[in-house]
């Protein structure tokens, strides 16, 4: 990676070549990843095109859809219970496909400020807040959120009052869950598209909380 | 299958370190917690993680423990928790338990 080029004659400086994808190792998952794939379309399980149509279904996934559910919650309590019980039938009553694995919301109160973690792997739910963030899958958020969750959300600028408890969800086995944070103070006026707009992935993960100034 | 515990039982995660898909953290085994919640019945992922059905389903809970129980010296103020789902058979009662 010690190869450098200029553009042209404005800016004479060079800079180091940025990797292509493939200079990175391959590993034996990436390897066996490609293979099960190859296999699946050669005996025509799936075509090509199927798995790259999913690729992209699942890539255009954004946390626009889980901010749309949390705005509809802030503004209507019978939904928010429905939410509380089932959000994959409260998205499909909004025409937003949840996907096949139960999501649990949580919510958060002036009591319990929640954060979501997979110390396994790296479970999220994809459907409402589309892919994960890349620290979300780190060792370091994964092991020091379960161990030192104040810690970890100071560095993303967020103090919690020592009063409020701090619960962390751990998603470990058969759900995936999202947070479904406060609602600010100062937004009586605002209608539900505006109310989505004030709801970021990360307060749905819980790193943060929705501030207004 | 009926469930074995309900919620507000208090319960401790079997302390076994068994080898293969297991989804229970290191970290919660051998500690005590409180059933918070029911989840339904699921295929056991031990199993289905080598190719079996993973019949019949195993119920899972939900768990919550207090970080002052995970961790002996967590810096944190009394009340902070973590709530994890954990499968029927990783739990036992806390009085069956001489740990």
């Amino acid at each position: 990676m010690s190869e450098t080029h200029s553009h042209d004659d404005d800016w004479p400086y060079p800079h180091p070549q940025q990797p292509d994808i493939e200079d990175g190792p391959l590993t034996d998952l990436m390897i066996m990843t490609d293979a099960v794939a190859e296999l699946l379309i050669d005996k025509e399980v799936f075509s090509a095109d199927d798995m790259r149509r999913t690729l992209e279904a699942i890539d255009s996934k954004s946390p626009a859809e889980g901010a749309r559910m949390v705005a509809h919650a802030w503004l209507d309590p019978d939904f928010k219970a429905r939410m509380l019980e089932d959000v994959n039938a409260a998205a499909e009553e909004m025409s937003i496909d949840a996907g096949t694995i139960p999501i649990l919301a949580v919510e958060n109160t002036k009591d319990i400020h929640n954060v979501i973690v997979c110390t396994l792997c790296s479970c999220y739910p994809k459907y409402l807040l589309g892919l994960p963030p890349d620290w979300y899958k780190s060792r370091a958020y994964r092991s020091r959120l379960v161990r030192e969750p104040r810690a970890v959300l100071k560095e993303f600028g967020t103090e919690i009052p020592d009063d409020v408890e701090v619960r962390v969800h751990d998603s470990t086995a058969e759900l995936r869950y999202m947070i479904l944070p406060m609602r600010p103070k100062g937004t009586e006026d605002m209608d539900e598209e505006a109310l989505a707009g004030l709801v970021t992935r990360d307060c749905m993960i819980g790193v943060t909380v929705i501030d207004r100034d | 299958m009926s469930a074995r515990f309900i919620v507000g039982d208090r319960v401790r995660v079997r302390q076994a370190y068994p080898p293969g898909h297991v989804r229970t953290p290191y970290y919660v085994r051998g500690k005590e917690g409180v059933v918070s919640r029911m989840i339904a019945e699921h295929p056991n992922p031990e199993e289905r993680a080598y190719g079996r059905d993973g019949l019949p389903p195993v119920p899972v809970y939900r768990v919550l423990f207090r970080q002052n129980d995970l961790w002996q010296d967590y810096q944190g103020p009394e009340g902070d928790t973590t709530e994890l789902d954990i499968q029927e058979h990783w739990l036992g009662p806390l009085e069956e338990d001489g740990e």
